[in-house]
């Protein structure tokens, strides 16, 4: 943060500043020190910054068309796509939007774990984004109940059971979930309330997400701490807004490619027929930004154990800066858990696959593997490696290995000053 | 202040207490209103009960009504199918219930067509017990409808009904 006293030039904005020190947050904002080593790794803020504006004005467009009813949604929508003028382009956009937004979330997280962004001093920065995702579940899936097709009506069945797991009182919170005795009317309208609401909720978050960031300052690839402002940093504007401008520009591409050329490729053709209580789809899947945890439930035989498993793969997420208990941030400098991190990778692409399998044969034994591995991730190899591994030197500064010095000299400065920092 | 005298409660501490009591009591009058009006309403509840005509129904055959939002199977189900569920040892079962108890009329099982693990609707006539089976997560029901393999945790649920005279079923 800097630390500079800043005064408005004019004096009405002085008169104003004095009084609502608006032009201060934006001299922060501007001035905001940033590491000059950041790569376009860290892009993907602004560019979720990007994704929950668009679903919000998207959002709202196609709220003034479509309609919240059992018997009318499902019409409403083909509405929308064929008689409102661009109502094509604004759905297409939404739907895939929620995609996109999930891409680059995943990106986005990935990112903190390869980079050790959730350690000390930066837990509550990754606290709030597990909430953020977490709410980014929750709305995703209730849009997806709202045109009212057969994957939106199974869709919402199937996750509103897993509260049936609940032993006593799981049945009365189905049914209050409901509104009733299964999904149908009054379940669609408390949907689309929520899936109004909770966007805006993001939203609130996503600004406390900054907030606590501006605190410590940005993480960096080599993980070290730097001093703010000095020579290993470079203002926010102009620097990386127009970095991350450019990647936003590159993600519009992929983006524009989904919403024009195959606009419903990461949809499900079931959804294209409206809801039928009476019939089950052969196959019922989650959007694909759901199926690793789908894979999850699926993996355990027991009922409410797999609603357990399932919850739990997210909430060790969360205590995540607890259960790495290396202090060395960036993996750069951590050979072992370099592999451990593609290990995760891979194994999580793994889930993602299996989900969308189905639940048998081989596919299962995969899934349990996999799941199996996912948690000693998390329980197992991340609290001992961090104890065991034996990390290679940090630099002192961003600018050392840039402007030279050995691998041996490297050494030495860590032995001499580093250590006492740490 | 000795420590004595700051232990006594005054008169302040009763007022503190109080409001606080009173605060709590408030929200949980305003909270509970917003909490309950999402619990089913008048309107679902008044649709109660079905009327179901049987009459056209064939040793073997199935049909399938919808009862408050959900299907009902009601199965009219042939001689061998009566046998294998009543011939099945209640220690092999998951959730152990008698087939004489789950259709009161031997010939006709009347249950909720709902898979007691996610809600999905299992197919008829199909399965490792040639019977239901859920295409969701694979649970295996057999011609009791009694779970006998995969995640579901209990048989599928049979609701209460009559037979109002011996060609109409009342359910709920």
């Amino acid at each position: 943060m800097s630390d500079h006293e800043y005064t408005p030039k004019s004096k009405v904005g002085k008169w104003f500043n004095d009084r609502l020190p608006l032009l201060t947050l934006a001299n922060h904002l501007t001035d905001y020190p940033t590491p000059k080593n950041l790569n376009y790794w860290w892009t993907f803020g602004g560019i979720l910054t990007f994704c929950l504006i668009t679903q919000i004005i998207t959002g709202i467009v196609l709220g003034m068309h479509y309609v919240a009813h059992a018997d009318l949604a499902f019409q409403s929508v083909e509405h929308i796509m064929r008689d409102v003028n661009y109502g094509w382009l604004i759905r297409y956009v939404h739907a895939n939007g929620a995609s996109m937004f999930f891409l680059a979330v995943y990106i986005h997280i990935f990112r903190s774990l390869y980079y050790g962004s959730y350690k000390s001093p930066r837990e509550v920065i990754w606290i709030i984004g597990m909430l953020i995702y977490f709410l980014m579940m929750a709305t995703a899936f209730m849009g997806y109940v709202l045109p009212w097709g057969q994957m939106s009506f199974w869709g919402a069945t199937v996750i509103t059971n897993l509260f049936s797991a609940i032993p006593l009182v799981g049945e009365s919170i189905t049914n209050w979930l409901w509104g009733g005795y299964s999904v149908d009317n009054p379940t669609l309208t408390r949907f689309f309330s929520l899936h109004y609401l909770f966007p805006f909720l993001i939203l609130g978050l996503v600004v406390l997400h900054i907030w606590a960031l501006h605190v410590p300052g940005n993480n960096n690839p080599i993980g070290i701490d730097i001093k703010k402002p000095s020579k290993d940093t470079v203002p926010f504007h102009p620097y990386i807004v127009i970095k991350d401008a450019f990647a936003l520009l590159i993600f519009l591409l992929i983006f524009a490619f989904f919403v024009f050329f195959s606009p419903n490729i990461l949809g499900h053709a079931d959804n294209y027929i409206e809801a039928n209580p009476l019939v089950t789809p052969a196959h019922i899947v989650p959007e694909w930004y759901l199926l690793p945890f789908y894979a999850i439930l699926r993996s355990v035989p027991d009922k409410l154990l797999g609603v357990i498993a399932m919850f739990a793969a997210i909430f060790v997420l969360v205590i995540l800066p607890w259960l790495d208990t290396s202090k060395v941030r960036s993996t750069v400098f951590r050979p072992i858990y370099k592999q451990f991190y593609w290990f995760l990778v891979a194994d999580v692409l793994i889930l993602g696959y299996v989900g969308a399998m189905p639940a048998e044969g081989l596919y299962l034994l995969i899934a349990r593997v996999a799941t199996a591995y996912y948690f000693a991730h998390f329980l197992i190899i991340l609290p001992f490696l961090g104890l065991k591994e034996k990390t290679t030197p940090l630099p002192l500064s961003i600018t050392e290995p840039v402007m030279g010095g050995s691998a041996d000299m490297a050494m030495a400065r860590n032995n001499s000053g580093f250590k006492e920092k740490l | 202040m000795s420590d004595s005298e700051k232990k006594k409660p005054n008169r302040r501490d009763f007022i503190v207490t109080a409001t606080t009591a009173a605060g709590a009591v408030g929200v949980g009058a305003v909270v509970w209103p917003l909490v309950d009006q999402m619990n089913p309403d008048a309107s679902v509840k008044a649709l109660a009960s079905t009327e179901v005509d049987i009459s056209a129904v064939e040793p073997g055959q199935s049909i399938t009504v919808l009862w408050r939002g959900k299907p009902v199977f009601i199965k009219r189900r042939t001689k061998e199918e009566i046998a294998s569920a009543r011939a099945v040892d209640l220690s092999e079962l998951k959730h152990p219930e008698k087939d004489e108890d789950r259709a009161k009329n031997p010939e006709w099982l009347v249950m909720l067509g709902v898979c007691t693990h996610l809600g999905c609707v299992p197919l008829t006539d199909k399965g490792d017990y040639g019977a239901w089976f859920c295409p969701c997560h694979g649970s295996h029901y057999d011609t009791s409808g009694r779970i006998r393999k995969g995640p579901a945790p209990t048989n599928m649920e049979v609701p209460k009904y009559e037979f109002v005279n011996s060609n109409t079923i009342k359910i709920g």
